[in-house]
């Protein structure tokens, strides 16, 4: 057996979920916020292809990722402002997004198919390190990106669960009634954290491009990370950390079929394999479209639904 | 705070008569459309007393609290606080002010933990929190009010009581020193409530000036220091000092006649059972809510059914009308089972239903008063006011509901009012001759004119052979309207006696889970 492959597979693996921990961060402060963005899928190809402009245009690998954000955050301010101040159906108004992102990318993207990015986002150096067998290459052979990515989870965690503003956050996607009788703004907060939120994912959908695919590949680029990241918010319990370890695990569950198949294992199929994380999806997508899943599940209790004072 | 705490053991009442004014108000006008809810008041509430607002429904109670914690904006007229002038644009400007209100309708996060609640909105905090730092703090603040708190508790876990206590600590926390409690006794027990006054007097202690509003003539008069009454909008009398008042007095000042405020219990025959319920059982997310309920409500008859809120009352009632299916058991009214048939069935044989959440379940809050008696009216397709708008107008009448005109929006209405308006309909017109009426906590928030009225109108119709399920938490009401009282204690039923034969030891024994099945 080549134990390089299996190596490879792991890094690839991390790779992956580096986007899917972007996407899935973004997701998370936007639903804390008691906004449901399911236009996630949309966003991650809008920003990809943007950002391949950016890039190639620019000759810049970091202006691209700017960029990406950037576009992610427009998006989602248009999602903000549909659900927030003119109180749509979130669900109606995420899926809009998802299709407006895809044609937009479809678009923007004719031009760049095919085209190829000539620099590349190289892995940080770790000198000896990287070269530790097994460990190395997948520990220390990583880019800035993935690290800042696991860095950014752990520092949401802290800001989420021990700031006053983390605290403000919460309160917003339980009880808005309760954050506006304190004379806080809820639409202020709301429209803040999903355009944040849309700039996470906008990144990740940069890096993907950037860092990760040759060119541009329409849907193929994303290959529903967008949808796999809705789901990881719903695995990890509306938890930053837990975002990570259930980034790894999809990251992996998404590869292994690659591998198998070049070893040419088959005591399960690999269709099979590879159907699972999108079948998981689904069933997460279901639970957090009904409002009576979505409360056992443990998501913030007014997730999905407009905020109106009370006029009593 | 820590300093004036030694102060609780003068006992609140040394200081009132030379204690500066907190807070006033001058020839305050409040208009809504319709309706002047404040007709040049003049209110004002002195460091460390109480002074209570009394009223009937409507009178304008809410709205002038409202205005002194500047959630409204008067039309006319000012506020003086401290010998200076205040303008209170918003909730926030009164707090800025000291000025807090308590709502009745709490404004918490149930996830969240007792003193994140309480510091939530406070701007005086660092950015980051240190988990023990605050739960020391806010534990600090409570304890020097006499306000013991769990500040790592859940609130979605703690009680009415306890809930309200987190309202007021968060309130003293924030630096209030005058607040508004609105209605604070109406979702207590008793027990509860004896535990607020003693908050009370240990804020007054403190000297803080507490603005407090019931319709419980008894606990007005031991509470307060002065009270104010208000009718129709205006001040129509002060009464002053505790102990000395006399509640049938206050009764008449209030509504401006003579209040029996003892019901009678008439004498009655009872026939055929209309209700019957048997081995009723309900899980929720596989929590038993209700275990093996038996019981029958016989033509004629009022059976009880007392309890500490949450302990299945609602559930029970929601399951009777049809809005929920058991998980097991039958439900047979008037010899028709509407066991999983849903709400309109049950109707069809005669169900009224009273519910607990008026402006949720019970009234349309957006439609006006005739559309709101209109829904279970008629199920014909065409709606048909004209018909029904003589027999709207008499009911506002009958009921006494404050309200102008049968167009009246339901949200418009005054607590008590919105009450009546959901009694009018449901105990009157129906469909059947003899009725089942399922009446939860039916006199909560009404004043005392209003509970005669109901009260009465329950016995008549029980005279009149109906069946009635009167669920409250008012445990002086089902003693004294009830033929039968059943005691709800975690979904079951744990004590039964004869309305008259009942004691209240007992049956507050078997409230409070102590009961040895006695059935
Ligand atoms: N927001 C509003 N819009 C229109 N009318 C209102 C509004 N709030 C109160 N009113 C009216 O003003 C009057 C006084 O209402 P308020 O709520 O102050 O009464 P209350 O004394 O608190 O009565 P209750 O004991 O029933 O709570 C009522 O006639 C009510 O219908
Ligand atoms: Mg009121």
């Amino acid at each position: 057996m080549n134990d390089n492959i299996w190596i490879l597979m792991s890094a690839d693996a991390i790779a992956i979920a580096t986007t899917l921990i972007l996407a899935g961060l973004g997701a998370l402060f936007t639903e804390r916020a008691g906004v449901l963005n399911l236009g996630i899928e949309g966003i991650l190809l809008a920003s990809a292809v943007s950002s391949f402009l950016a890039a190639d245009a620019s000759g810049s690998i970091w202006l691209g990722l700017v960029f990406g954000a950037l576009i992610g955050a427009i998006l989602a301010s248009v999602h903000a402002v549909l659900s927030v101040v003119f109180r749509a159906n979130q669900i109606v108004a995420g899926l809009a997004l998802v299709i407006f992102g895809t044609g937009l990318a479809n678009f923007l993207g004719k031009p760049a198919e095919g085209k190829t990015i000539n620099t590349v986002i190289e892995p940080l150096s770790f000198g000896s390190l990287s070269d530790i067998p097994v460990i190395g290459p997948i520990v220390f052979g990583q880019d800035i990106i993935t690290y800042s990515a696991i860095l950014l989870a752990i520092v949401s965690s802290r800001y989420l669960f021990s700031t006053r503003p983390g605290l403000e956050l919460r309160a917003t996607g339980d009880d808005p009634a309760t954050v506006d009788a304190q004379g806080l703004s809820v639409a202020r907060i709301r429209i803040r954290y999903t355009m944040f939120g849309g700039a996470l994912v906008g990144l990740g959908g940069a890096w993907l491009m950037l860092a990760q695919s040759a060119g541009w590949h329409q849907a193929a680029t994303t290959n529903g990370l967008g949808w796999i990241a809705l789901a990881l918010v719903v695995f990890a319990g509306w938890r930053p950390m837990r975002i990570i370890f259930g980034a790894v695990l999809f990251g992996f569950t998404l590869q292994l079929p690659f591998t198998l198949q070049a070893e040419q294992i088959t005591f399960i199929p690999s269709a099979f394999l590879e159907m699972l994380p999108y079948l998981a999806t689904l069933i997460a997508l279901i639970a957090l479209s009904r409002p009576g899943s979505r409360n056992l599940l443990g998501a913030p209790r007014s997730l999905g639904s407009p905020f109106v004072r009370d006029e009593r | 705070m820590s300093n004036t705490s030694h102060e609780v053991a003068q006992g609140p009442h040394h200081t009132s008569g030379a204690a500066p004014t907190a807070l006033s108000a001058h020839s305050i006008d409040k208009k809504f459309p319709g309706v002047l809810a404040n007709d040049s008041v003049d209110f004002d509430v002195r460091a460390g007393e109480v002074h209570t607002l009394l009223g009937e429904n409507g009178a304008g109670k809410s709205t002038l609290a409202a205005v002194l914690c500047g959630l409204y904006q008067p039309d006319a007229g000012y506020l003086i606080r401290n010998g200076k002038r205040i303008n209170l644009s918003s909730p926030r400007a009164g707090l800025q002010h000291g000025i807090a209100m308590v709502h009745q309708h709490f404004r918490l996060v149930d996830r969240f933990t007792v003193s994140e609640n309480v510091i939530l909105g406070s701007r005086d905090l660092p950015y980051r929190l240190i988990r023990r730092e605050i739960d020391e703090k806010v534990a600090a603040v409570a304890e020097s009010y006499g306000l013991p708190i769990d500040p790592e508790a859940i609130v979605g876990t703690l009680s009415v009581g306890q809930r309200q206590r987190v309202e007021i600590v968060k309130a003293l926390y924030q630096g209030a020193e005058i607040l508004l409690l609105d209605e604070p006794t109406a979702v207590l027990v008793p027990s509860e409530v004896e535990k607020l006054f003693e908050n009370v007097h240990a804020m007054t202690a403190a000297g803080k000036s507490i603005v407090f509003i019931s319709h419980k003539l008894g606990e007005v008069v031991e509470i307060s220091d002065r009270i104010t009454v208000l009718r129709n909008g205006r001040v129509t009398g002060h009464v002053s000092g505790r102990g000395t008042t006399d509640t049938k007095e206050l009764a008449r000042l209030m509504v401006g006649r003579d209040i029996e405020l003892n019901s009678q219990r008439a004498t009655h025959a009872m026939g055929h059972e209309v209700l019957q319920i048997r081995d009723l059982s309900l899980d929720v997310d596989d929590v038993a809510v209700l275990t093996d309920i038996s019981f029958n409500v016989r033509a004629g008859e009022m059976v009880g059914i007392a309890g500490v809120a949450g302990n299945g009352q609602r559930e029970l009632a929601d399951t009777i009308a049809g809005l929920i299916s058991p998980t097991s058991g039958s439900i047979t009214i008037s010899g028709a089972m509407t066991t999983d048939r849903g709400p309109i069935a049950a109707r069809e044989v005669g169900l009224a239903y009273v519910p607990e959440d008026r402006l949720g379940v019970g009234l349309v809050p957006s439609m006006s008063i005739i559309d709101n008696l209109l829904l279970t009216r008629n199920r014909q397709t065409v709606v048909d006011r004209f018909s029904v708008r003589p027999e709207a107008t008499r009911l506002i009448e009958q009921f006494e509901i404050k309200a102008n005109g049968p167009d009246h929006l339901a949200r418009k209405l005054s607590g008590g009012n919105a009450q009546k308006v959901l009694l009018a309909r449901e105990l009157s017109g129906g469909r059947t001759a003899t009725r089942l009426l399922v009446v939860c906590s039916p006199t909560r928030g009404l004043d005392v004119g209003a509970i005669e009225t109901v009260r009465r109108i329950l016995n008549d119709a029980r005279s009149a052979g109906q069946a009635i399920l009167l669920i409250s938490e008012d445990l002086d009401e089902v003693l004294s309207l009830s033929d039968r009282v059943l005691v709800l204690y975690r979904g079951a039923v744990v004590h039964e006696a004869l309305g008259e034969a009942a004691e209240l030891s007992q049956v507050g024994a078997a409230m409070a889970g102590l009961s040895s099945q006695s059935h």
